[in-house]
């Protein structure tokens, strides 16, 4: 297919879209579903008048996941589209029979409120708009020009140089650079080299990859296909969690359907590159997104981590050179190729380019997801597109970055959201979770939550972390309960800083973080649980007694 | 992941706490500072065995690095400056022995290992005279059941040497680990009983690469296990002359 014919494609399929008077869309991601949407978009599609004037379309995720089942109308001529929330099944006769002269007032949820205003979209632009189990849809959204154009007109360096320019940084958490990891396993010189997509997604309240990858799965193909063209790898494997059974479904699908269609497998598009994706699927360990226990758990080993270096890069899959990057990485790398590395470096902050994905859970009026420029104050995300505190409570912290990451209070709410501003502050980007806590939450128990999700997901390799989260989490139990002593306290604080330092992997590295961040900023709330000193000997002596008796 | 020398590599110099030192570049900070007598402690580390990484006894620190690394991980390179006994790393080696205490039943003076044990001469070495973490208190299983050795995973640390020497040497893969976490255990074959095993050959080189008095000779009483290790390093040298 050379890149004409693919836009010939795209034009005829956008023409055949074009044909019907209203698309009614159902979002059908995992949140929608799990509140009715197939139910939704049964009686809509059974309400639907004969003929090709309404198409009715299940879609990925349009965000607003507190508002679903979400439904959206959008009438040729019209730029603006209706939304529909909480849509239930019985309210499909009468979307229906609006269509094109009313509008349901009691089920429209507004779109002119800042969470849709404010958002920019990159990652995101085709999700909640295109089908994702159809890759013509994808076509018709320019989808797969990107990978043609390049394979058929630029060679792997020009490829790998708007990488490079874009100032694009690692969305899995830590930010590396992705244009320089690109070229190292670019430079390796190798017979075989592998690309991995990181979708082992789990710090508790994220779900930024889940509806990257049910919305728009035709993406991180295309992203991944165009990184294997760049560094001269011809195997993909994608690593998501067992968890994400419609996420696996989708992918597979979409892979048959590009290799149908000549945009995956032996020689796409008739050029000598040849690229197989295949998807392994996780067994649950948290671990497993650290990359080089994601590689042992692809070989089919016991998911634990190794000393690094060597890196991935030099020495990955089955000792070859591979490329690692997370879901959302690759979901903006079709779009920086299509578009230029400049202009993807055009937004975003000095030294974090592009946008970001968030998943906004906890205490917080607009729970869901949303794309925005890096550098976007942290307040802005709360309060205006998040829509602050619900119950008229107070805002107390917000969590970033997930187990590894911190709580940042309302001092910190003016910060610029960006990777260098929030490690400075003692939290990180992290892979884009961000859970709101209001006033009735304790920054004990969020500590002492995220120690013990740690505490679990060890995988016991090394000893800080095998053992140095087990007497965190006991240490934090005890001070929760009212227990424990300013001793226990110091001794909480020296284990952080050892695990910390000597763990082998991100995972211990970062474990005592929450502890860390919730201890400079809410450290009086460690305190007011603290038996006072005076008092501890009296407890023991106590203690002794009743054991006596 | 047994090192081989490769051809042509490049000699290296540098500095070990304030000491010079030249050696291979393909050689790690370890190999060098025992060569040369600097002992720094590690539990997981054998010449002979695959580098694990996991006790991380070894850190040491690179001056002008803000991260610490093991030393049996790490090559060195031309103008590095290696610290391995700075205050701050002599503290965390005393936490994480402390740790290894709290973790499991290590009560030296019952244990057919005293005297002998390399937990045991780490604790006495880095300074280790109290555990301060709560002890952990759980009860392991003893295996009995193999006519020649036994296996009290009340004494284990886990170093999983047993596993690397009878999977790189012994070429059996007897032992694995299952569970996760402080649940982690070693097993013999699929979690049966060492005793019943068809995969073990009975060659006892897990007994002796055993840092503790985890795994022992039967009939061995308080302080009678010795370990002999002289065969690793032959077979080890063997098997890469191959």
């Amino acid at each position: 297919m050379h890149i004409d014919e693919l836009n010939e494609l795209a034009e005829q399929i956008r023409t055949q879209h074009q044909s019907c008077q209203h698309c009614v869309r159902v979002c059908m991601a995992a949140s929608c579903q799990s509140s009715g949407a197939d139910d939704v978009l049964k009686r809509l599609e059974d309400a639907a008048p004969e003929g090709d004037q309404v198409q009715v379309k299940s879609v990925g995720c349009m965000g607003l996941c507190s508002a679903g089942p979400l439904v959206e109308v959008r009438s040729r001529g019209d730029d603006q589209p209706i939304m529909y929330q909480h849509v239930e099944s019985q309210d499909a006769e009468e979307i229906m029979g609006s269509l094109g002269d009313s509008v349901v007032q009691r089920l429209e949820c507004p779109t002119s409120i800042p969470f849709f205003q404010r958002q920019q979209k990159i990652v995101l632009e085709n999700s909640g708009i295109i089908d994702p189990e159809d890759i013509e849809d994808y076509i018709a959204a320019d989808g797969y020009s990107a990978l043609v154009e390049a394979l058929t007109e630029s060679s792997p360096a020009e490829v790998l140089n708007e990488v490079n320019l874009s100032g694009l940084r690692g969305r899995g958490g830590g930010g590396y650079p992705t244009g320089l990891k690109w070229s190292t396993v670019a430079k390796m010189p190798a017979t075989q080299k592998y690309v991995i997509c990181n979708a082992d997604e789990g710090d508790p309240g994220a779900f930024m990859d889940r509806a990257v990858l049910e919305s728009d799965p035709h993406r991180i193909l295309e992203g991944m296909a165009l990184a294997a063209y760049a560094v001269g790898a011809n195997r993909g494997y994608i690593y998501v969690r067992a968890e994400y059974p419609l996420a696996i479904d989708r992918l597979k699908k979409s892979i048959r359907q590009a290799t149908r269609k000549g945009l995956l497998g032996a020689n796409v598009c008739d050029t000598p590159f040849s690229f197989d994706i295949e998807v392994r699927l996780g067994a649950g360990a948290f671990v497993c997104g650290e990359e080089t226990a994601l590689m042992q758990s692809v070989e089919g080993e016991r998911g634990q981590p190794r000393p690094r270096p060597p890196y991935p890069a030099e020495l990955g899959l089955w000792g070859f050179p591979t490329l690692i990057n997370n879901v959302e990485t690759y979901a903006n790398i079709a779009p920086i190729v299509r578009n230029g590395g400049e202009w993807f470096a055009s937004i975003g902050t000095e030294r974090s380019k592009g946008t970001k994905v968030f998943a906004l859970a906890g205490r917080i009026h607009n729970t869901g997801l949303i794309e925005v420029p890096m550098g976007v104050p942290l307040r802005e995300i709360v309060e205006e597109i998040g829509g602050g505190v619900p119950d008229g409570r107070r805002f107390k912290a917000v969590q970033t970055g997930g187990p590894s990451g911190g709580c940042l209070p309302a001092e910190q709410m003016d910060l610029p959201v960006d990777y260098d501003s929030l490690r400075e502050v003692g939290s990180i980007m992290g892979s884009g979770g961000m859970i709101v806590m209001d006033e009735t939450s304790s920054m004990v128990d969020v500590a002492r939550y995220f120690m013990e999700f740690c505490m679990t997901e060890s995988c016991g390799k090394c000893v800080p972390c095998r053992v140095g989260t087990y007497q965190m989490h006991e240490l934090l139990t005890k001070i929760a309960a009212g227990k424990g002593t300013s001793a226990d306290l110091a001794l909480l604080e020296e284990l952080c800083e050892v695990v910390q330092m000597t763990s082998l992997c991100g995972l211990g590295q970062t474990a005592p973080n929450p502890v860390v961040s919730t201890l400079q900023y809410f450290r009086h709330e460690y305190e007011e649980k603290l038996i006072r000193d005076e008092f501890v000997d009296m407890e023991q002596q106590t203690e002794e007694m009743e054991a006596v008796s | 992941m047994i090192q081989t020398p490769t051809p042509n590599v490049r000699v290296v110099t540098f500095k070990i706490d304030d000491r010079d030192f030249s050696a291979r570049e393909d050689e790690t900070i370890i190999q060098v500072a025992w060569e040369n007598g600097i002992r720094v402690p590690s539990l997981c580390y054998l010449e002979g065995l695959s580098v694990w990484g996991a006790c991380r006894l070894c850190v040491v620190e690179i001056v002008g690095s803000p991260r610490l690394v093991s030393s049996c991980s790490t090559r060195v390179a031309e103008g590095m400056e290696i610290r391995t006994d700075s205050e701050r790393l002599q503290a965390y080696r005393r936490m994480i022995l402390e740790l290894l205490f709290s973790e499991r039943n290590h009560v030296c003076s019952v244990c057919v290992s005293n005297g002998h044990c390399e937990l045991q001469n780490l604790a006495q070495q880095c300074g280790m005279d109290h555990v301060r973490v709560p002890y952990r208190n759980k009860v392991y299983q003893v295996d009995s059941s193999h006519d020649l050795f036994r296996v009290d995973h009340n004494r284990c640390v886990l170093c999983s040497r047993c596993i690397r020497v009878c999977d790189e040497i012994e070429g059996a893969h007897t032992w694995d680990s299952k569970g996760r976490g402080i649940d982690t255990q070693v097993i013999t074959d699929l979690n049966r009983p060492w005793g019943e095993s068809d995969s073990c050959t009975g060659c006892g080189k897990c007994v002796q690469v055993c840092p503790t008095g985890a795994l022992v000779q039967q009939g061995t009483s308080v302080g009678e296990m010795h370990k002999d290790r002289k065969f690793l390093p032959y077979l080890s040298r063997m098997r890469d002359a191959q």
